[in-house]
């Protein structure tokens, strides 16, 4: 494996960093090089196709390839021209919840239903965050933002599921806690001769603090925002640890913690994408816990372990004709072959 | 693709039949009236020559392929008509600011909204100009015939590949759907936009007096950065009013200093008219008559028919307003190139203005009556 120093000497523009500090995008980048890296795709053959918000900066300017860096929420569109034009352009759009599943999820949709080859990477990080964290389609009910300072009336799209309805042929969902299975995914989604679809929930410490309501020092920040989504991801193709509860505070988590601990249970804080910052209580008795836990005076109610969690995985790996194929076929029959 | 000889076919048909022959080999588009023949017929075209017909979830999606496939290489085409041109204009000023080569038809069909759907207009004459947002410099073409469709056509690729911009045609639902004669020509001129033929080159800033850059495609190893923000002129964003102020100056100054060659207008009767009509597209059709009629009585009318709308060929009427006692703007709108008319030839001659709403061209007769009591 190459040390992310040669990695950046190879794929990345050099002295740009336009993330703010703890951003996931680096992340998503170091994942999306890795992956072509070890699959030795040529940098000629890669045209990476973004629109506007955080996410849409992945490639342009930091990739050393052929970027195209389009209006909002277009990306999709731009990048179905180019590759219908040029079927060999191993085209990747990065795009963003606000860019991709808002104004543009009319292409998004109609991209998966199509089932072009093209490989979109959908960064949600559960707001608008360049424009200053206003409520997205994907922003959680109730979720205090700056256009929702009463809580968001709205509920969040399910993007992933929404196109693998479409008719995506390649539909993955990770976290940035996921390195090793976001890169693998992506390395699937280049060989996929169709529409390929990622989304990656990722941390954005500028705005997400206020959004989700995590405090925590600019250093710790990040690495809450990591663990939050790793604790609040779940996967169903493949057995999941079940010995475990959340206790969802009354007052403070630290005091619910303390009297947690003081009945010899293995408790300890974290924070949870819709449960907040909840004390994580493993037991190998949990029949017993949850009726001795619930009726603690420092305790709100309990939790299940999968209760407020998001699915994560390879939920489409399918076959159907790619659209340049099929358009080669019109051209096939225009011409009496 | 038709061979060189005459035909009878409709407007949109030759505008189909210019663009395949001046070498667009994409069509992307939605449907709309009144242009939906355009991208019918390249539907069945395009495949036969190694070109692709797609049909896009809507007008944005539309224009947006043709700027990736021209980066890809492509000479694209998009057809609309007036609602779906105004949901392209946000991708236009990034066509612009991009330099991408691209055609966008406009049938113009009789609005405001859905308006009248499928009859004419000349309402978007504005809307090519200052339809999109920004600072730049618009190329539009008008045709008035089934002949200008094709011919007109061609000229706009043409002009898209040598300066690098999206240019506009202007047409309208009567002239995209009149069935005419069609004379296709053996030979004509095939522009095609400068590519580098060196290992280095900066796509978005030239030495060379045109101030045309050279133009790479994806996957020729250039790592292209293109971007609609404020950029270097070797793609990299660069917010400073220098850098900004150098780039938008340069990229609407190519047009400006390119006008002589670009403006075309067609004169007829003009060299001794007293009085003159000032026209475009369909409207032109009716003038052009009232002229003749007044030419046999004996009264020296003239008619100046713009080819080109933008850049406005000033120069043509500042010489015709030094010249002419009256002229009289012929226009299917409520009257917007009068204003332009006014603003280059004002107090240098009596500027009068015929409009027409409804759907409907003006009638001989109407420019006839007008220009009679117009003379002098």
């Amino acid at each position: 494996m190459k040390s992310l120093k040669q990695l950046k000497s190879e794929y990345i523009v050099e002295n740009l960093n336009a993330f703010c500090p703890g951003c996931g995008n680096g992340m998503i980048l170091n994942c999306f090089i890795r992956a072509i890296d070890e699959m030795g795709v040529n940098l000629n053959d890669i045209l990476s196709v973004s629109g506007i918000g955080c996410s849409s900066w992945i490639p342009s300017p930091h990739f050393r390839g052929d970027t195209l860096h389009t209006t909002h929420g277009r990306a999709i569109a731009f990048a179905t021209g180019a590759k219908v034009y040029n079927p060999n352009l191993r085209t990747v759009v990065f795009t963003g919840d606000g860019d991709g599943a808002g104004i543009g999820g009319n292409h998004l949709i109609h991209a998966a239903r199509r089932n072009i080859g093209i490989t979109c990477i959908l960064v949600n990080n559960m707001n608008y965050a360049m424009t200053g964290g206003q409520i997205a389609p994907t922003t959680l009910h109730d979720a205090k933002t700056s256009t929702s300072p009463y809580g968001n009336p709205e509920q969040p799209f399910n993007i992933a599921k929404l196109v693998a309805a479409a008719g995506a042929t390649y539909v993955a969902k990770w976290t940035t806690y996921h390195v090793m299975e976001l890169t693998q995914s992506i390395k699937e989604a280049l060989n996929n001769n169709g529409f390929s679809f990622i989304e990656v929930m990722s941390q954005c410490p500028t705005q997400q603090r206020n959004i989700l309501n995590i405090r925590a020092s600019p250093q710790d920040l990040p690495y809450r925002l990591l663990d939050m989504l790793g604790e609040s991801a779940y996967r169903a193709d493949r057995p999941e640890k079940e010995n475990y509860l959340y206790a969802v505070p009354l007052k403070t988590p630290e005091e619910s913690e303390k009297e947690i601990a003081g009945l010899g249970y293995n408790a300890k804080l974290v924070d949870h994408i819709t449960l907040g910052r909840v004390v994580r209580v493993e037991s190998e008795k949990l029949v017993d816990a949850k009726s001795q836990l619930k009726s603690l005076q420092t305790v709100r109610r309990l939790a299940d372990h999968l209760e407020g969690k998001f699915e994560v995985g390879v939920f489409v790996h399918s076959k159907r004709l790619e659209y340049t194929e099929a358009l080669r076929e019109v051209s096939r029959r225009a011409k009496g072959e | 693709m038709l061979k060189p000889g005459k035909y009878l076919v409709m407007g949109n048909i030759a505008c189909a039949e210019g663009a395949l022959r001046a070498g667009c080999r994409l069509f992307a588009g939605y449907p709309i009236t009144p242009a939906n023949e355009i991208a019918e017929y390249l539907s069945s075209e395009m495949p036969k020559f190694n070109g692709y017909f797609i049909q896009m979830e809507d007008e944005i999606a539309s224009i947006a392929a043709c700027i990736g496939a021209s980066w890809a290489g492509a000479k694209p085409m998009t057809a609309t008509s007036g609602p779906g041109f105004s949901l392209m204009q946000e991708n236009l000023s990034y066509a612009h600011m991009t330099e991408t080569p691209l055609v966008v038809v406009d049938v113009q069909r009789s609005g405001p909204s859905t308006g009248q759907s499928t009859d004419p207009s000349q309402q978007d004459f504005y809307q090519a100009r200052y339809g999109a947002h920004g600072d730049y410099e618009v190329v539009a073409l008008s045709p008035w015939s089934c002949q200008e469709m094709y011919e007109l056509t061609i000229r706009a690729f043409n002009l898209a590949e040598k300066y690098r911009t999206p240019v506009i045609f202007l047409a309208d639902g009567m002239i995209g759907h009149i069935k005419e004669e069609l004379v296709v020509p053996k030979d004509i001129d095939v522009i095609n936009r400068k590519g580098p033929i060196g290992d280095k080159c900066t796509p978005f800033g030239t030495d060379d007096p045109s101030l045309v850059p050279e133009m790479p495609k994806f996957g020729q190893g250039y790592k292209l950065q293109v971007t609609g923000s404020s950029h270097r002129s070797t793609g990299v964003r660069d917010y400073s009013p220098q850098v900004h102020t150098e780039l938008v100056n340069r990229i609407r100054n190519k047009i400006l200093r390119a006008e002589p060659e670009i403006r075309d207008v067609a004169k007829i009767e003009i060299d001794d008219a007293e009085i003159a009509v000032i026209a475009f597209g369909a409207s032109a059709r009716p003038s052009y008559g009232a002229v003749k009629k007044l030419r046999a009585e004996g009264v020296k009318a003239g008619l100046l028919r713009l080819k080109t709308l933008w850049p406005f060929p000033e120069e043509e009427i500042m010489a015709l307003a030094n010249q002419a006692k009256a002229v009289l703007v012929v226009e299917m709108n409520t009257g917007k190139m009068v204003r332009e008319v006014q603003r280059v030839a004002c107090n240098h001659t009596k500027i009068a203005s015929l409009t027409r709403l409804g759907g409907i061209t003006p009638t001989l007769s109407d420019v006839y009556n007008e220009l009679r009591r117009l003379k002098p």
